[in-house]
């Protein structure tokens, strides 16, 4: 709580003083301080505490309670927060305007602090709200940026139709009586009905948060809008809070789950993460990549809740540990890789000026550590192992193979097919990440920008650095992290995993060792020993001469790096595969006659499927009814007495015949 | 003592691995050359190969950073650590447990990040294409794959090789519709993701349908014999994976006598034999199809992987 009060007074003191470094020491320090708590709480098995402050609706007080849920992503938020600050420490002196982001990063932090610990609907909806108005006002910290303006309408329109779907949520939940703490509700769960209600509202309100498809479109208009640290916030963290939202709501408070929710929960979130990397894929703004990329992520998290919730429905408390244990050890490992990701493209940023990848190229021999920590990033986030991703998603998948125990035939059949959209989009997000690094890094740089670029500053590759090393431990070592949860898992399911770390060789073994059975640390191991086996082995038999020359390039090498490989030639494949369904993307080539010396010019138009079927018809709608109701502005004053009158009239009747 | 012999049995597989690899991509050159009235090169060329590519210098261009140098070694390693994970002559691998099958196909596709990014470094335009094309057909050969690791393990309970292995050679498994189709699937992922006919050609980079060997034009002398031993692996482990899986006879069990190893490799090599002979006749007598022909090819892989995982749940063995 004194962390909390802190961040909000830095915020105030951060409007009068605009001093970066200030500021972003102050919330390093609290925001490390509060994880070191968190993880002392999450450690120490009971150890919850609640706190009642007489502040918020007057007949309620404002609750808090830290159980180990609300400890878990108290981690997640002040680890990313740490990082975020200490790359802020750099970052943080490039910014053009800082009086427009100082006062909001500290109360950015303060509310998602403030969502976690909530414990009654008032409060929770309070800091819900805090936490997406500060993070607007960091969207809009570049205003005058074309486009920026529009992603911030945008986001204020979205997050608005969240919190009222969860207000609603919270609101059915407390029921007529009134009882707005967590534990009233905890302790009355609701009928079945009004449960099916709250659950599809919390998908709506908490969902459009996190960036289910089709409410994702707001999120890689926001995210890269912002500044690059506080990008890596909102995409890392503030996703996360939302999942937070979602299995407080469904898991905590919505009483026992139905198996269909368990069918609904995983097909959107399967559908989410396929379409989040196609989206992503066909992206080359490198923060908009990642933005989309974020998408896809939350609906592999998706997948784990809602399985999550079929076996938990199904009374297998084992298989549901299993689901949600992937969930979660998800939500820590894409908060770490993403926030990573993020600060590497703001170094790009800094030292480039630009975010298009068509632009950049090259950048490894500038800046050798910033490839080198974002390299670690795009292994971890494509799942590859020995890196953390691949232990989530290949805990996700062993929860998927337990599916055939489910008496339900439509799980039968539908887990299986979210199994192949899992192993879809983890492929793809390989195909993405070879991308991302290779358009940006590798090659030749293709504009002055890229071949002048500096190093970034050394707050900012401490910040990588640490981060990349968490992606390569927490690979390495997953039984730790695993049993880390278990306080976690135990007080929503019931159940546990075998607990991990006693058993030989720091294996993981999420059922049994016949089953099925992955050790990081042995392959990492390996990798090294036989790369390096090679290695002396090459050097000492084979020659170790190396000359340099131009590129051969079947010996017609050419000197213009427009020649290379750009991203909109690198996913070419991809959009023919893929696009021409899901995008209904159409190429027009312009070639000029012959003789003619002008360019030849190839048109690419993707079509927004979910914006152009959902979103531009809702709008239509809304400047339709706002045209026609734009001539109640001018009425006379006779009219207005009319329509006053008549309203009183017509409100009187349907009281009449409502009673 | 048990520990010892799963020791010196799984030193032996790494080193098997190692040592057949390249005598299996000779074989099947030279029957590919018999079938078609060519005498071929002799079997052991593919070893003369890559002595002489270790004697050759390395030439690099410019532009290349560390990327391309450290990327051969990564590639070799992953995919050497994969194919000694999976059981060739004998079960029991004293270190089978440090990964399924998922992570075997995971780490296959840690191999092919690697190679894939290193086919961006230099930037030329036949890297990027290789790359490109590469990472497509990746991304639906994958999901293929665990398609049929899904219905493997439906039928086995376990996704350990060695565990399925041993559920093959009980009766209880009988003749399954979506054994077979994982089956078909399997081979055509195989085909796919070893750049063989009808998906690449392996014997040509000068062609535009080109994959692998485009990717890897630049690379040169000891990185290059890296790269084909790494891309001779890889055919092994797959010809490897699919002998365990649905051919799983004769593989040694841990615990029997040195009699059983000797008669487990026996029936390795000759399973070897066999597939060597299946890959060059179905390479001769298929044409190479164009390569936005490839996602309808591997799709139908995809299609078979998943209605096999559903065959399983309407078969009436449970």
């Amino acid at each position: 709580m004194w962390g909390i009060a802190t961040l909000l007074a830095t915020g105030v003191a951060a409007v009068v003083l605009t001093r970066a470094r200030f500021v972003y020491s102050v919330t390093l320090g609290v925001t490390t301080l509060t994880l070191v708590a968190a993880l002392a709480t999450l450690l120490a098995p009971g150890a919850e505490s609640t706190l009642v402050l007489p502040i918020g609706l007057p007949w309620l007080g404002a609750h808090f309670r830290l159980d180990a849920l609300a400890a878990f992503f108290l981690i997640v938020v002040n680890l990313g927060g740490a990082t975020a600050s200490l790359f802020g420490l750099g970052y943080g002196s490039h910014e053009e305007a800082p009086g427009r982001v100082l006062p909001f990063f500290p109360a950015f932090l303060a509310g998602m602090n403030l969502v976690v610990v909530a414990a009654d609907a008032f409060t929770f909806l309070f800091a819900w709200e805090f936490m997406s108005l500060s993070s607007w006002a960091l969207v809009m910290a570049h205003h005058r940026r074309p486009g920026n303006a529009a992603a911030g309408y945008l986001y204020l329109v979205m997050a608005s139709l969240g919190t009222l779907a969860l207000i609603l949520a919270l609101g059915l939940l407390a029921g007529p009586d009134g009882g707005y703490a967590f534990e009233a509700m905890r302790s009355d769960p609701p009928t079945a009905t009004i449960a099916a209600v709250v659950l599809v509202l919390a998908l709506v309100g908490a969902g459009s948060k996190a960036g289910l498809v089709p409410l994702h479109v707001w999120l890689p208009l926001a995210h890269p809008a912002a500044p690059s640290h506080v990008s890596a916030l909102m995409s890392g963290v503030m996703t996360k809070v939302a999942v937070y939202g979602f299995v407080r709501i469904v898991f905590d408070l919505a009483g026992p789950p139905e198996w269909w929710w368990g069918a609904l929960v995983p097909l959107i979130g399967g559908i989410t993460a396929v379409l989040g990397v196609l989206y992503a894929l066909m992206e080359h703004d490198l923060k908009r990549l990642l933005a989309y990329h974020t998408v896809e992520n939350i609906g592999i998290i998706f997948i784990g809740l809602g399985l999550a919730l079929a076996f938990g429905a199904n009374d297998m408390p084992g298989a549901a540990a299993l689901a949600l244990t992937a969930a979660l050890l998800h939500v820590f490992n894409h908060s770490v890789f993403k926030s990573l990701l993020f600060f590497g493209a703001g170094a790009v940023l800094v030292s480039t000026g630009e975010r298009d990848m068509e632009r950049l190229g090259g950048l490894i021999h500038r800046m050798p550590l910033t490839a080198f920590a974002f390299l670690v990033g795009s292994a971890a986030i494509s799942a590859l192992p020995p890196f953390n991703g691949f232990v989530s998603e290949w805990l996700t998948f062993q929860a998927i193979l337990l599916s055939p125990s489910l008496p339900q035939w439509l799980l039968k059949f539908l887990v299986p097919a979210i199994g192949a959209l899992l192993a879809l989009s983890a492929a793809l997000a390989a195909a993405c990440f070879v991308k991302a690094f290779g358009i940006t890094f590798l090659g030749r740089p293709r504009t002055p920008v890229a071949s002048d670029a500096l190093e970034t500053d050394r707050w900012s590759l401490t910040a990588m650095f640490a981060l990349a090393a968490l992606c390569l431990l927490a690979g390495i070592l997953p039984g730790y992290f695993i049993d880390a949860l278990a306080p976690v898992i135990h007080g929503l399911t019931g159940a546990n995993l075998p607990r991990q770390n006693e058993l030989d060789w720091l294996t993981i073994v999420p059922i049994e060792q016949s089953r099925s059975s992955y050790n990081g640390l042995l392959l990492f191991f390996f990798i090294v020993l036989a790369a390096g086996l090679g290695a002396e082995a090459i050097h000492r038999l084979a020659s170790a001469r190396t000359r340099r020359s131009p590129a051969w390039d079947c010996g017609f090498p050419d000197p213009s790096p427009a020649t290379q490989y750009t991203s909109g030639s690198f996913s070419q494949p991809i959009r023919r595969v893929f696009g021409t369904v899901v995008f209904r993307a159409s190429e027009e080539v312009h070639m000029p006659p012959p003789g003619d010396a002008r360019a030849a010019r190839l048109h690419v138009r993707l079509h927004d499927v979910p914006w152009d079927a959902l979103y531009v018809p809702v709008a239509k709608i809304v400047g339709f009814a706002a045209d026609r109701l734009n001539r109640v502005q001018f009425l006379t004053i006779r009219g207005y007495l009319t329509l006053v009158f008549s309203a009183l009239v017509l409100l009187l009747m349907v009281l009449a015949v409502w009673q | 003592m048990a520990v010892v012999l799963e020791a010196l049995v799984q030193f032996c597989q790494m080193l098997v691995v190692l040592a057949l690899a390249p005598l299996l991509a000779g074989y099947v050159r030279k029957v590919k050359a018999l079938l078609v009235g060519r005498r071929g090169p002799p079997l052991v060329q593919p070893y003369r190969d890559l002595a002489k590519l270790l004697r050759k210098d390395v030439v690099l261009a410019h532009t290349a950073s560390w990327v391309f140098r450290v990327a051969p070694y990564l590639v070799f390693a992953a995919t050497w650590v994969a194919a000694a994970l999976v059981p060739t002559f004998a079960t029991g691998l004293l270190f089978s447990y440090a990964a399924d099958m998922i992570a075997i196909v995971a780490l296959l596709g840690s191999a092919r990040f690697m190679l894939a990014l290193a086919g961006l470094d230099v930037g030329t335009s036949f890297g990027g294409i290789g790359s490109s094309r590469e990472m497509m057909i990746a991304s639906l050969a994958e999901p293929a794959m665990l398609m049929v690791v899904f219905t493997l393990s439906l039928l086995a309970g376990s996704t350990q090789l060695s565990s399925i292995a041993a559920f093959m050679q009980t009766p209880d498994v009988g003749l399954r519709v979506s054994l077979a189709l994982a089956l078909v699937g399997l081979v055509m992922v195989a085909i796919a993701e070893n750049a063989r006919i009808p998906v690449d050609n392996p014997a040509t980079h000068l062609e535009l349908t080109m994959v692998h060997e485009a990717m890897i034009l630049e690379y040169s002398g000891r990185h290059l014999a890296l790269i084909e031993t790494a891309s001779f692996v890889k055919l092994l482990l797959y010809v490897s994976v699919i002998g365990c899986v649905f051919a799983p006879w004769g593989i040694a069990v841990s615990g029997e006598g040195f009699a059983a190893y000797l008669a487990g490799l026996a029936a390795y090599l000759a399973k070897l034999t066999v597939a060597g002979t299946v890959l060059a006749v179905f390479e001769t007598a298929i044409a190479k199809m164009r390569v936005f022909r490839v996602s309808d090819f591997l799709g139908a892989a995809l299609m078979l992987g998943l209605l096999a995982a559903l065959l399983r749940f309407v078969s009436r063995v449970t």
